[in-house]
């Protein structure tokens, strides 16, 4: 099963490679990653994708939990949460293919945010699943080159990860 | 403010942790602590002589002790020799601090020279460790390290110390901190008492109880408690290997060893339990065997443990304490007072009337040779007979190991020294070493065997330095004992790269070479005899050299994939 797990961390020089390591160390997957400081500048907030069984899960959250660096951690995907994704995607477009191009960069509410003779590039936000679709949608052969965030997230409504 | 270079911090940090004995190798990164270690007289320093030695010396101390080991190497290689100490102490979750040297500052990332990612090899097998950048910051480190390498669930801490913070030009201002407060990290205290009277009622209401107490008992000094529970509730008891001694072994309450080399009657005891108290345990694979899912089929697992992640790792919990054993163990003792509950006497009758069925089955049972063959488990009896049951005994690994688990019979815990998560070879000796320089009047002994003993004989040299009158009992078979057993079990007897008998060194003489006495036994008839020569040898380090039969396979065993009750008993017996 996916999960998103958000975390925060103390913003010292190696903590990240003991997010990082643990997860290679115990076979855990990383389907994405995602990190930078928070508005308390001695904290970074970490976002892994991951997936799993419950026991997995379960573990995965406790080994984190055991790190020294990580003051506080939470499992998104445990209750309602909104995730978001940024793509930049440049993509081959001549001809009748460029309003094409700009069609679909519409339906998906993405934006052209660089152009030239034969290329668009198009920044997307969304779900993950979105993202896919948007690669998916364009024509055979076109894309040139893709570079996705990866997942981060907060929850819905008054719940706070904070210290 | 006193004001001090970051050398002289280090070892005035040390002497307020109270630390008064360190092990280490000196080496050009650490030149300057080396210096300020030279300037003062509060912390001894045992040269040893390779720096994995000064890992399982520290390590030998923070097991017989329960206070944390401290290490001191040099960059490059002085800190990767260290790595397997750390990796050792990090898996049987031992406290220790270790203190590397590092290039300097400027130099770090260039491949130095000597220089190595010391945080980075080691992050792996360590609870955590820090990097030192600037002196000032040296007492908070290390209290921090201390604090994190002993409290709950312990663990090495490593402490990277480039070359320029203890420069004795730079000073600054010293004051060791009286406590510190981490808000990333929180010791587990008392248990959930819900969860512990839910505990207390499942044991009470049990008609095949089993407790199953490992090395966390020993860490959190739950021993007394743990016993006192015991007896209680009147319920058999067995111990991991790494939990030897946390209960007394000649109790008759005490079923022996379970696992792997487990007795045959705490195996069974354990697969047929309705009712299981696992604690300070982690259901490790030498224990459970591969596969759990044929783990105590019919039991309600309580389990207890002070890392939250132990719990429901490999064997799901019925009812999971996250609490220090010695807290959890007083609540239930606690609960067990009020609680109006009665045993089932009947049941529980009935259930030792089963054990000692299973024990008539005598599965540690020697059959001595009539030819004056020794056999390796008579060496451990004699040594226990002659040691009144009360020496320190620290093991290598192999099958001298498991036979010294199984038959020296440890009445008290942190007695019993070994390697139990890693399976280090090479631990024994240097363990031995920091047991009697913690304790300079007990009987520390080396239980080893010629393979693992050759993997760090050059300590020899610094038990004559600093006068240690270890006893090495070599079960001398010639090979690579629990290898070679496999090999006869499951490779037909291709005894591939593990029999070497023709190259052997004559280790009498190599004790001699060293200064120390040599011992050679080769007939079971002087057996006794001479262990007690060498015992009564109380001043100077004996090297006992015995022959035992090589033939010899550590029984009962677990059959691979079976359940606990699952054994071979012998080279001719299966359950």
């Amino acid at each position: 099963m996916r999960r998103i797990i958000s975390l925060l961390m103390e913003n010292e020089p190696g903590a990240l490679s003991r997010v990082v390591g643990l997860f290679s160390q115990r076979s855990y997957n990383i389907d994405s990653l995602t990190v930078a400081p928070t508005e308390d500048n001695s904290l970074s907030r970490l976002t892994v994708m991951t997936s799993g069984d419950e026991r997995k899960i379960e573990q995965i959250t406790k080994h984190l939990n055991k790190l020294i660096d990580v003051v506080k951690l939470v499992d998104l995907s445990e209750s309602a949460h909104i995730e978001r994704e940024l793509m930049l995607i440049k993509v081959k477009a001549v001809g009748a293919q460029r309003a094409e191009v700009q069609r679909l960069a519409d339906i998906f509410r993405g934006q052209i945010v660089d152009i030239t003779a034969t290329a668009l590039s198009i920044q997307v936000t969304g779900t993950s699943d979105k993202l896919d679709a948007f690669i998916a949608a364009q024509a055979e052969n076109t894309v040139l080159e893709v570079a996705r965030t990866g997942v981060c997230g907060i929850s819905r409504g008054d719940k706070v990860l904070t210290l | 403010m006193e004001q001090l270079s970051g050398g002289d911090m280090l070892t005035r940090a040390l002497h307020d942790e109270g630390v008064d004995l360190i092990f280490g190798y000196p080496g050009g990164a650490v030149l300057h602590i080396y210096d300020a270690i030279f300037k003062q007289d509060k912390i001894e320093h045992i040269l040893v002589r390779h720096e994995q030695a000064a890992t399982h010396a520290a390590d030998g101390y923070a097991r017989a002790t329960g206070k944390p080991g401290v290490v001191l190497v040099t960059s490059g290689p002085g800190a990767t020799n260290a790595v397997t100490g750390i990796a050792t102490a990090y898996m049987d979750s031992i406290p220790m601090v270790i203190l590397s040297g590092q290039v300097e500052s400027r130099l770090i990332g260039t491949d130095g020279f000597q220089e190595t990612d010391m945080v980075g090899i080691s992050r792996p097998i360590v609870k955590h460790s820090f990097m030192v950048e600037d002196p000032a910051d040296i007492p908070m480190i290390v209290k921090k390290a201390f604090h994190i390498a002993t409290t709950g669930r312990p663990g090495p801490v490593v402490i990277d110390i480039p070359k320029d913070v203890t420069d004795p030009k730079i000073k600054r201002p010293y004051e060791y901190p009286k406590d510190i407060k981490m808000r990333s990290y929180t010791v587990p205290g008392k248990g959930h008492s819900g969860q512990i009277k839910k505990a207390v009622e499942a044991l009470l209401g049990a008609k095949r109880p089993m407790i199953y107490a490992g090395g966390g008992v020993i860490q959190g000094e739950g021993a007394e408690l743990l016993t006192k529970l015991t007896q209680k509730l009147g319920y058999p008891i067995t111990n991991t290997l790494m939990g030897l001694g946390a209960y007394p072994a000649s109790d008759p309450q005490f079923l022996g060893m379970l696992g792997m080399h487990g007795t045959y009657e705490a195996n069974m005891a354990m697969h047929y339990c309705d009712v299981l108290l696992g604690i300070g345990v982690r259901f490790d694979d030498r224990v459970t065997n591969s596969d759990t899912s044929k783990f105590c089929p019919d039991a309600t697992i309580l389990h207890v443990d002070i890392d939250p992640a132990s719990i429901s790792k490999t064997v799901a919990a019925d009812v999971p304490i996250v609490g220090s054993v010695t807290a959890v163990l007083e609540e239930m003792l606690d609960c067990l007072e009020q609680s109006q509950q009665a045993i089932d006497a009947e049941a529980l009758k009935t259930w030792w009337q089963q054990i000692a069925k299973w024990r008539e089955k005598d599965s540690l049972g020697v059959t001595p040779h009539t030819n004056g063959i020794i056999k390796p488990q008579q060496v451990v009896q004699a040594v226990h007979r002659i040691t009144k049951g009360d020496a320190y005994i620290s093991t290598d690994v192999g099958q001298h190991q498991m036979f010294a688990a199984q038959y020296y019979g440890f009445d008290k815990p942190r007695r019993w020294i070994n390697s139990g998560g890693l399976g280090t070879m090479g631990f024994g000796f240097p363990a031995a070493m920091g047991v009697q320089l913690a304790f300079p009047e007990a009987i520390s002994v080396c239980i080893t065997g010629e393979g693992s003993f050759q993997m760090n004989l050059q300590e020899f040299a610094t038990c004559m330095q600093y006068n240690l009158p270890v006893k090495i009992i070599c079960l001398n078979n010639q090979s690579l004992g629990m290898v070679r057993q496999w090999q006869d079990m499951q490779y037909g007897g291709r005894y591939s790269h593990s029999t070497y008998a023709e190259s052997l060194p004559d280790f009498v003489k190599l004790a001699e070479a060293y200064g120390h006495v040599g011992i050679r036994i080769e007939n079971l008839g002087e057996l006794d005899a001479k262990l007690e020569q060498a015992f009564a040898l109380k001043d100077k380090l004996v090297f006992v050299d015995v022959m035992v039969d090589p033939e010899e396979h550590v029984y009962p065993m677990a059959i691979k994939g079976g359940a606990m009750k699952d054994m071979i008993l012998s080279k001719t017996e299966r359950t």
